[in-house]
């Protein structure tokens, strides 16, 4: 296990070193590079630009100021937000809450639902079901997930009004309940494509198990076709999912931004649109590398997880 | 004398296993067939329809479908939606086709190279594969997007540079596996260079799995697209594609649904149409797939 923490461990130090150097690219890519920030405030003057530029060391070779930079950011220093002059891993510490609640709770949904499917798909296979999962979750695949929450909040706010069509709570209210209302619609809107990948997912897995050998032997010790089921069949294709859901989490960030931005959700993903809208670029380059790292953890947790329960895995 | 020249006569290739095995499958037929018609609508639609997709009627606007010539209705200024939805499937269709030529080909490159001289260039080259893939696809597009100027070629570029990886890693297993074969050793052997092994002996045996892998890439850049024009970053109005249609759609989701519901239908269509054609072409190729 120790052996293999370690490669694990550099493999993504490797990996957050590169993906810092695509950053520091995107961060030159801005009209002004780091300088953007100040050729927006009024009354600015070439000779103030150069005094700043000088200042802040812009003239030094970029290998230099990329490690200069690097350091910075190791050191929790990520710059200061140009809209409300606050650092940008407080500003981004404040979102961080709301979409975690959402991706949380979709990935719930997902797996939940996802499983369902898939291993009744598995085990009614070529059934009606079967099919109509099939094709469903190609479909779902295809639906874009803003449009799926435009239609979510047409019917189920506007046309029912059974839900919210926006925001995390109701001002002046906040209890435990408002929340779970409002976060409904947005969990479910999220979960679509995951549902669709889960279910996929786990029919091949199901599959892949139901017909080994182990499986047959608790069958003929007399074990219940609903244990066989749940115990060897599910315990042994959940394994990978572990891996899978680490996989997946780029997409799902990627997902909470677009379906926060149509429930006003006050999340990450708002802050990043919202930003872009304010020209507040330290903030966006700050969620950039923020959501590369969260990503490059959570592959990294989701393995040694998954190397913990499975001692195939580590010794491979 | 090329492994080509010892080919045996060519089979027709209508003839051939996978492509009747395609033709076969039901899913593929039904997207060919919604792909023909949408490309079909979108090509020749525009010069049957009274209206151009430009023209503002101010009196007219926000006409649920079907009222007088609008078949599908108006948007807020009154611009008719056939039109702009028939003029937005040229671009968005044809900036998700070029995403995917030009993604296809830098990770075809960047897989083969990586695949096939193994070692310090694999390590390096895949590590940024995958660096890329750490990033939220959507925060790095618009990201991207922000800091250029959003013409379609630019968008086409971005979205491509930013999808190139799942080729890369697709052809790069390919490579790896194919590398020590015999007819690789031959090659070498008779002192071919390296960039002919590579493009000429080694990528016609994997054409398989990077048109499975191209197709599902259509519908991955048009969904993105969408996303990105939906939020404003990415084509431009007046220049109308399926995604920035949506655009401002949201706040009117209550007087004029259509305006919602009918370009998302529209996107929803061409994006299954690829996912059904390459979920086809998958089974026609026999290209073996990740459980995901």
């Amino acid at each position: 296990m120790a052996g293999y923490l370690i490669r694990r461990l550099w493999q993504s130090i490797v990996l957050l070193i590169i993906v810092s150097m695509i950053g520091f690219g995107v961060l030159h890519l801005t009209p002004g590079g780091p300088l953007s920030q100040y050729a927006l405030t009024p009354g600015m003057t070439q000779d103030a630009m150069d005094r700043i530029s000088e200042q802040m060391g812009l003239n030094r070779p970029l290998p230099i100021q990329y490690l200069d930079w690097a350091w910075r950011m190791l050191q929790g220093d990520w710059g200061t937000s140009y809209r409300d002059q606050q650092p940008v891993l407080t500003v981004i510490g404040r979102h961080l809450f709301a979409t975690m609640l959402l991706m949380v709770s979709s990935t719930v949904i997902s797996i939940a639902l996802g499983t369902w499917i898939g291993i009744r798909g598995a085990t009614h296979r070529y059934s009606t079901f079967d099919y109509a999962a099939t094709v469903g979750a190609m479909i779902a695949l295809s639906i874009p997930t803003f449009w799926f929450g435009l239609v979510g909040i047409y019917i189920f706010s506007l046309e029912l009004g059974w839900l919210p069509a926006g925001n995390m709570y109701t001002i002046g209210d906040g209890s435990v309940l408002d929340y779970l209302h409002h976060l409904i619609l947005p969990s479910i809107v999220l979960a679509l494509v995951n549902i669709a990948i889960w279910s996929r997912y786990m029919r091949t897995a199901t599959l892949d198990v139901i017909n080994q050998d182990f499986v047959k032997t608790a069958r003929a010790k007399g074990v219940s076709e609903r244990r066989v089921l749940m115990k060897h069949v599910v315990g042994n294709a959940l394994l990978p999912m572990i891996t899978l859901a680490g996989m997946q989490l780029p997409n799902l960030l990627s997902g909470a931004l677009v379906t926060e931005t149509v429930f006003t959700w006050p999340g990450m993903g708002r802050l990043f649109l919202d930003s872009l809208g304010y020209n507040d670029y330290p903030v966006v380059m700050g969620l950039l590398m923020f959501s590369a790292v969260l990503v490059i953890l959570g592959n990294l947790i989701a393995d040694i997880v998954a190397a913990s329960i499975d001692p195939r895995i580590r010794l491979a | 004398m090329t492994a080509a020249d010892i080919q045996t006569t060519p089979q027709r290739w209508w003839h051939s296993r996978g492509f009747r095995r395609f033709a076969q499958h039901r899913l593929a037929m039904v997207g060919m067939a919604m792909l023909f018609l949408l490309t079909l609508a979108c090509i020749v639609g525009p010069y049957l329809l009274p209206y151009d997709e430009l023209y503002i009627d101010l009196r007219a606007r926000f006409s649920p479908p079907m009222t007088d010539d609008h078949y599908l209705g108006t948007d807020p200024l009154g611009r008719d939606i056939a039109a702009r939805l028939l003029m937005a499937g040229r671009i968005s269709l044809l900036v998700g086709f070029f995403a995917m030529v030009l993604s296809t080909a830098i990770g075809t490159v960047i897989g083969v190279v990586a695949g096939y001289y193994g070692g310090k260039v694999n390590s390096v080259l895949m590590r940024f594969v995958d660096a890329f893939l750490a990033f939220p696809s959507i925060f790095l597009l618009l990201a991207l997007a922000a800091f250029i100027n959003p013409s379609p070629v630019m968008i086409t570029i971005i979205i491509a540079v930013t999808g190139w990886m799942e080729v890369a890693r697709i052809v790069e297993a390919e490579v790896k596996s194919l590398r020590e074969r015999d007819f690789v050793l031959a090659g070498r052997m008779l002192g071919l260079r390296n960039t002919h092994i590579m493009f000429r002996e080694l990528l016609p045996n994997m054409v398989g799995p990077i048109i499975v892998a191209a197709t599902l890439t259509v519908a991955r850049a048009i969904l993105l697209e969408a996303y990105i024009s939906f939020l404003g970053y990415g084509i431009q109005p007046p220049l109308p594609s399926w995604g920035n249609m949506l655009n401002g759609a949201q706040q009117y989701l209550a007087t004029a649904p259509w305006l919602a519901i009918i370009p998302g239908i529209t996107i929803t269509i061409a994006v299954t149409s690829f996912n059904f054609i390459g979920d086809g072409l998958r089974d026609a190729l026999d290209v073996r797939t990740d459980p995901a």
